[in-house]
């Protein structure tokens, strides 16, 4: 075993540690955040699709579970998740769009259980988690009906997206809809930060699951991101100094 | 019951996946191969119930006569059309190739165009929209990056070409993209210990 397999392996070790103590400790207290706007105005949109009868409609991108981006789409699964438990009792319940055959299969199971959970049982619709497209445009060309055609008032744009999410967040834009945006691809997010109502930056990706209240360990996790950052800058600043004396 | 199977399935295996790639064991190693040779098969498996999917939403689409249900019929038949060819062609055959240069590559290259005029639009209307000093740093940078790389008439604007492009690409720009990485990367951990525990269930467990 090398010195970086070595330090890979302690640094998951500490994440897990830490995540497991941390998430003891969020049992007992609730967690505090950082306010980010675009979770308080989506917290609205959700209010309103439900009394409207509208529809929300969480993209999950075109990242699959086999490829490198598969934790956005796990993330984004997450959050489908709860805002499907947040949405499935109104008149309208969620739509699910992914551009990845296991992304959509597992974005159906996730809508099919809450649903059934809101209805005890009711009769739910397959077609509610869809696969909108193979490659990132034809999977843009795909999703742009679903947000213009379905009576969709709130867009959770969450996953791996290419600069073809610009495309959609300009239809979610002509709709007058809301539209939440979180990818981990950089390009993306230079798309999304221009097109997007309510863009989230970097790592807020992965922090969506905590602002959604999808449990302890959401906002457990959070905590260590926050603590591997900052022994991140101290490894930063450290090798900076390091470099600078001569030593490294 | 069922989710509790499930659950243990995932961890076991998200466990025996992760240790294959620290503890070099033959057995690990070998184990962690099978696993992800499988994923992949199942990936693919998925695949197939994804298309199926698409085939059901866009019949049902022209079933009940939904709007733009001509574009599903035009959809689903080239889809069919390509799938059978595919099968019967193989994909490296030139017809399959054709297929693919003259459509698929013309018509997402079309949509890439039509982003540039959505961005564009989407800059203008950045301002109104969020009126704040991030969104203005973002434009300046925008413009002073598009005069510095834009092949000008009138050749290379001095300081901005030669000094104030490769500044903001070279230092600002990587530093802030590394930092959003780093960001990425902590997260993506956090995410993948998440499902080892059993916290996130991705695969529909109550």
């Amino acid at each position: 075993m090398n010195w970086t397999t070595l330090a890979g392996l302690g640094l998951v070790g500490l994440s897990a540690g830490l995540m497991l103590f941390l998430a003891a400790l969020r049992r007992k207290e609730p967690p505090v955040f950082r306010r980010i706007a675009a979770f308080s105005r989506l917290g609205h949109a959700i209010g309103r699709a439900v009394e409207d009868g509208s529809r929300l409609h969480v993209s999950l991108g075109s990242g699959g579970l086999t490829t490198p981006q598969s934790a956005s789409a796990l993330a984004g699964l997450t959050v489908l998740r709860r805002l499907a438990d947040l949405t499935s009792a109104g008149d309208k319940p969620p739509v699910a769009s992914s551009g990845d055959g296991a992304v959509a299969i597992l974005s159906q199971d996730m809508l099919q259980v809450s649903y059934q959970d809101a209805t005890a049982g009711g009769f739910y619709d397959a077609t509610a988690g869809r696969l909108a497209g193979l490659t990132p445009f034809s999977y843009a060309a795909g999703t742009i009906p679903i947000m213009r055609d379905e009576h969709v008032s709130a867009n959770v744009l969450i996953g791996n997206f290419g600069v073809e999410a610009g495309l959609l967040a300009d239809t979610a834009e002509r709709k007058g809809s809301f539209t939440l945006s979180a990818t981990d691809n950089l390009p993306a997010q230079a798309v999304l930060y221009a097109g997007a109502q309510d863009p989230l930056i970097g790592e807020e990706l992965y922090a969506a699951g905590a602002y959604v209240n999808a449990g302890p360990f959401h906002a457990a996790s959070l905590a260590v991101q926050d603590i591997l950052r900052w022994l991140a800058i101290l490894a930063i600043l450290a090798g900076a100094l390091l470099k600078m004396v001569g030593l490294l | 019951m069922k989710g509790i199977i499930s659950t243990a399935i995932a961890i076991a295996v998200g466990l025996v996946v992760l240790a294959g790639y620290f503890i070099e064991t033959p057995l690990l190693v070998n184990l962690r191969r099978l696993l992800l040779d499988w994923a992949v098969i199942l990936a693919a498996v998925a695949l197939f119930v994804g298309l199926a999917n698409l085939v059901k939403v866009h019949s049902a689409r022209v079933r009940d006569r939904q709007k733009g249900g001509f574009y599903s019929v035009v959809l689903v038949l080239c889809l069919l059309a390509t799938l059978l060819a595919g099968l019967a062609l193989r994909p490296e055959h030139p017809v399959m190739a054709a297929v693919f240069n003259a459509v698929q590559f013309p018509v997402e290259a079309s949509l890439m165009a039509l982003l540039t005029v959505s961005l564009v639009y989407a800059s203008v209307r950045l301002l109104r929209r969020r009126r704040n000093l991030l969104s203005v740093i973002f434009l300046v940078t925008a413009v002073i990056i598009l005069l510095g790389t834009a092949p000008l008439p009138f050749g290379e604007i001095p300081i901005l070409g030669d000094l104030l492009r490769p500044f903001f690409t070279q230092v600002l720009a990587a530093a802030g993209a590394r930092g959003i990485l780093i960001g990425v990367a902590l997260g993506s951990l956090a995410t993948g210990l998440r499902i080892l525990f059993g916290a996130d269930r991705p695969y529909g467990s109550r």
